[in-house]
């Protein structure tokens, strides 16, 4: 599975849990938009760390706090080479 | 009328015993032959009025040497088999100790302030020492203070035997045993109930959980009290139906209600009660109802000895059973302004019942929002195929820490067929997601072969 597509079952599978709608994930899609509160993305950054083996928010690299889904994604592709 | 302090030998005397045994791994002891024989090789003597280390790894031999030293010596330092050698200097120093009792084929090296050593066998030799009480013996407990130095806890005979029902003989022989260390305040008030009333089967760090259920069996085993993770480690054990005691007690951790249903499904005969006890605090109560917290009319029962008062969420108590205070110069006071002893462990009331949600101090933060992992735990252990959890913090970016759970599974004596990992996970987080708000409810869950239990028998909690 790549990584765009574990991110965004990652999404799906946690806004069902915490059964909030989640918003089409486009790329430009503003992750304020997206219907997930923080405890979703605290849960997401979690499960993804577990699934990915990577934490991009918690490395020395300093990063650029994504603001769409797309930059969310980038960030860990960045992460994950 | 203020009587003369009784030594721990004269209360057993005057109890109508002693009458009972002392089972070690390798020895067994009557008590009755303690009035002919010594097991200090007739120095006893060299230890009146001292302060006195007492630093022995064998259960049996720390279990006579406290009948022997009670009354004679000034002092006894209850040390703990597992006490890290590096902190041996600051507890003799905190402790004024100038005389130490150990091992006769194991003497320690040179210790500061010592200049006493007296041996110690479980051989009783012939020669009656002279044990009556020429004081009340200080008895000090070590506690894990938060910088892993021992905090220590200064005791008497009458703070210590205050929770001890002044009965008589039973009308049936009562053998005790337990999985806590007799120098541990859990293990401790089953050693004196024991040598008042009994015989004791005293656990041994060597032998496994079937081995030690076995000898106990062996023994006669009627009573046994242990942390509910040394109770949840027998469970699992399969070695569960080797005794078939009269009376199950667990301590020291909060007693779930899983766990309580779990005993009383293992040992259908037993009263299964759980104690709320700390060797600060003493011990204040007992439930044997079945059900997990306390009736709520326990509090601030007027006229009683044991006043237990909730203040600032957590649980007070005030009663005979206190230890005096914390030794050492600069000690912090054990007592609150209200004269109680503040447990440190938070309530929450339901229905007319009290309900432990946890240790004050081991609060997870997530978000702003306070979650206490026992409360989680209950939930996940509430669980057919759970034996035990432990939640603990997981940092995280978004909201400083999530809550993440390992998990033991119980033993499947059926051979019933489990379901996968990740669907047992899924499982146990839709059952949380049901009865915990969603902060509450753990990020992730791993499956884990087994958790880490400390020698004080409880859950090892990583300090956040």
């Amino acid at each position: 599975m790549s990584v765009k597509s574990t991110i965004a079952s990652q999404f799906a599978q946690v806004a069902a849990e915490q059964e909030r709608k989640l918003a089409p994930l486009t790329e430009d899609l503003k992750l304020i938009d997206c219907g997930l509160d923080s405890l979703s993305f605290a849960i997401i950054v979690a499960r993804l760390e577990d699934s990915l083996g990577v934490d991009p928010f918690n490395s020395d690299r300093a990063v650029d706090f994504p603001v769409t889904f797309g930059d969310f994604v980038k960030l860990y592709e960045g992460f994950a080479k | 009328m203020p009587s003369k302090p009784r030594s721990l030998w004269e209360s057993v005397t005057a109890a109508g015993g002693p009458c009972g045994r002392l089972h070690g791994l390798h020895a067994t002891v009557a008590l009755a032959d303690l009035a002919r024989g010594s097991s200090l090789g007739g120095r006893l003597d060299e230890l009146r009025a001292r302060s006195v280390l007492i630093a022995i790894k064998d259960p049996l031999a720390a279990a006579l040497a406290l009948i022997e030293l009670d009354g004679v010596a000034r002092r006894m330092v209850l040390s703990p088999p597992d006490l890290a050698a590096a902190h041996l200097p600051a507890v003799i120093q905190g402790a004024a100790l100038d005389a130490c009792v150990h091992e006769a084929d194991a003497p320690p090296g040179p210790l500061p302030g010592i200049d006493r050593v007296v041996g110690i066998e479980t051989t009783l030799r012939p020669g009656a020492s002279a044990r009556e009480s020429s004081q009340a013996t200080e008895w000090i407990l070590l506690t894990s203070g938060t910088t892993g130095v021992p905090k220590l806890v200064r005791h008497d005979l009458a703070s210590l035997t205050s929770a001890l029902a002044d009965a008589g003989p039973p009308p049936e022989p009562i053998v005790w045993s337990t999985f806590y260390d007799i120098r541990r305040y859990g293990g401790l008030q089953i050693y004196l109930r024991a040598v008042h009333v009994g015989s004791l089967v005293l656990a041994d760090p060597a032998e496994s959980v079937p081995d030690f259920l076995a000898r106990a069996a062996a023994a006669g085993v009627t009573h046994i009290s242990g942390t509910p993770s040394h109770w949840r480690r027998v469970l699992m054990s399969g070695a569960a139906a080797k005794i078939a005691p009269r009376y199950v007690r667990l301590s020291g951790e909060i007693a779930d209600q899983a766990v309580l249903d779990a005993l009383h499904a293992a040992y259908p005969q037993a009263t299964v009660a759980h104690a709320f006890a700390s060797t600060e605090a003493g011990v204040a109560f007992e439930v044997r109802d079945g059900r997990a917290g306390f009736p709520a009319s326990l509090i601030e029962v007027p006229g009683s000895t044991v006043r237990l008062t909730i203040a600032g969420g957590t649980l007070h108590i005030r009663s005979p059973g206190n230890a005096r205070d914390y030794l050492g110069e600069g000690a912090e006071a054990l007592r609150g302004s209200d004269g109680a002893v503040d447990t440190g462990d938070r309530v929450e009331e339901r229905e007319g019942r009290y309900y432990f949600l946890g240790r004050q101090g081991g609060v997870i933060n997530v978000g702003g929002l306070k979650v206490y992992p026992e409360e989680i735990e209950a939930v996940i252990n509430a669980h057919p195929l759970v034996r035990m959890s432990l939640v603990r913090a997981r940092r995280n970016p978004i909201t400083g820490a999530v809550v993440t759970a390992d998990v033991v599974l119980a033993d499947d004596p059926l051979g019933t067929e489990r379901p996968a990992p990740e669907a047992l996970a899924r499982e146990l987080l839709t059952s949380c997601r049901r009865s915990l708000a969603a902060y509450k409810v753990p990020a992730s869950i791993r499956i884990v072969p087994r958790l880490e239990v400390s020698p004080s028998g409880k859950l090892v909690r990583p300090s956040a």
